[in-house]
């Protein structure tokens, strides 16, 4: 009665058997001993917490962005240099970018961390993703604060 | 002695299969490593009475057409979590799935539960599993003298953990959890939910402890609220729920 979909593996030359079984496949890092310990820091809850609460707030300050910079009053085309110096003097809106750089930036960089730390097989290849990702974080973060504090409209 | 219907109805049975039986494509992911490293695909062909649970058809597989199947199962009644398995791509417990209530005119696909090692056929390797399980501690913990009578507790305190007390540890929950797939750290729904159980539980006093272990990087932090658990609990625990409660104790414990 039952139907074979595929030809079965005893008709081909196997190269396993009862006493040399195929290897199976390990799940993936499986807890051994040299597993890292536990951490027992709060590091996690923060990070989480972080999400939630700079993902409210970022909602208000990316969608108002948007709202300013491409629709409100010409939209796009309105943009240059005039109007960023323009926007920049005042320090409410330099205050806005600033914080909305910072709060971006790492809400990214931590959404970030956790898609590494899911995906990524090897620890190797983890180790390295993350140094990749800390360091573009960084120099994001501090090149972006250095031109919002330094920022000189009558640069030529 | 019967009487002459009787006679007929088992007369035609003789001759064909009876007209509540249908015929049913069962496509099993078979794996033995003592032949080959590959898993493959094998379709076999029932009859079968449609109100039957998928249970019963892998049954007369291995009865009736091919003794090699190899599964787990023990009560067969939804009690002891032998049998979960991915049915249709859906984790469900074998015996407690009607054939009927999942589109017999298609084959049936009958795979490993993912995320564990398959050792072969349908059985993996739990040990992932149960470690977890171990690590929150699944076990009453209290200080000073045991009291000569039962530990009373009210109504509303046990209506507290209710929920979280009817798990059969058949691995439905961790095992369709896309981060337990990814990364075999994460304790994985089912550990959490039994935290949960102690954790809420009046009579326990290590809450606090089994709190500190599920904060930690593998602990509940990792859940993305799928929601895929809850969805595959076949004991129907809001298993997402009971994680949420934990990350809300974690944080009101905080601040």
């Amino acid at each position: 009665m039952s139907a074979e979909t595929t030809t079965p593996a005893t008709e081909t030359v196997s190269l396993y058997d009862v006493d040399n079984p195929a290897p199976v496949i390990a799940p993936p890092r499986a807890r051994t001993k040299k597993t890292p310990k536990s951490t027992r820091t709060n590091f996690e809850l923060y990070g989480w917490l972080f999400m939630r609460l700079s993902g409210v707030v970022l909602v208000v300050l990316v969608l108002g962005h948007l709202l300013i910079q491409l629709v409100l009053d010409g939209g796009v085309s309105k943009i240059g240099f005039a109007f960023v110096a323009g926007r920049w003097a005042s320090p409410f809106w330099q205050a806005w970018d600033l914080v909305m750089l910072w709060l971006a930036m790492l809400h990214g960089a931590n959404g970030l961390r956790t898609v590494i730390n899911d995906y990524a097989e090897r620890p190797k290849t983890r180790f390295w993703l993350k140094n990749l990702l800390y360091a573009a974080t960084v120099f994001t973060v501090l090149l972006g604060t250095l031109v919002i504090f330094t920022f000189d409209p009558n640069i030529r | 002695m019967s009487t002459p219907t009787l006679e007929k109805s088992a007369a035609s049975a003789e001759s064909e299969a009876p007209a509540h039986l249908i015929t049913v494509t069962f496509r099993v992911r078979r794996f033995n490593p003592e032949i080959s490293d590959q898993a493959t695909w094998q379709d076999f062909q029932l009859e079968i009475d449609p109100k039957e649970r998928v249970l019963d058809g892998l049954h007369k597989i291995k009865w009736d057409h091919d003794g090699t199947l190899t599964f787990r199962r023990s009560c067969a009644h939804g009690i002891c979590g032998s049998d979960a398995m991915r049915i249709n791509g859906k984790n469900r417990l074998a015996c407690k799935t009607l054939i009927k209530d999942i589109n017999p005119s298609k084959p049936i696909t009958v795979e490993p539960i993912k995320g564990l090692t398959v050792l072969k056929d349908l059985v993996v390797d739990m040990e992932p599993f149960f470690q977890a399980y171990r690590d929150v501690m699944p076990f009453l913990i209290t200080k000073g003298n045991e009291p000569t009578r039962e530990r009373l507790q009210s109504a509303e305190d046990r209506e507290r953990f209710d929920d979280t007390t009817k798990c059969i540890l058949c691995a439905a929950c961790t095992s369709s959890c896309p981060v337990f797939w990814n990364d075999g750290q994460y304790f994985g729904p089912a550990a959490i939910v039994n935290a949960h159980r102690f954790i809420f539980d009046s009579r326990d006093e290590a809450g606090e402890q089994r709190l500190e272990i599920l904060n930690d990087k593998d602990g509940v932090w990792r859940c993305r609220t799928t929601f895929n658990c809850t969805d595959a609990c076949p004991r129907g625990i809001e298993v997402t729920k009971a994680i949420q409660e934990v990350k809300r104790a974690l944080i009101t414990r905080r601040f």
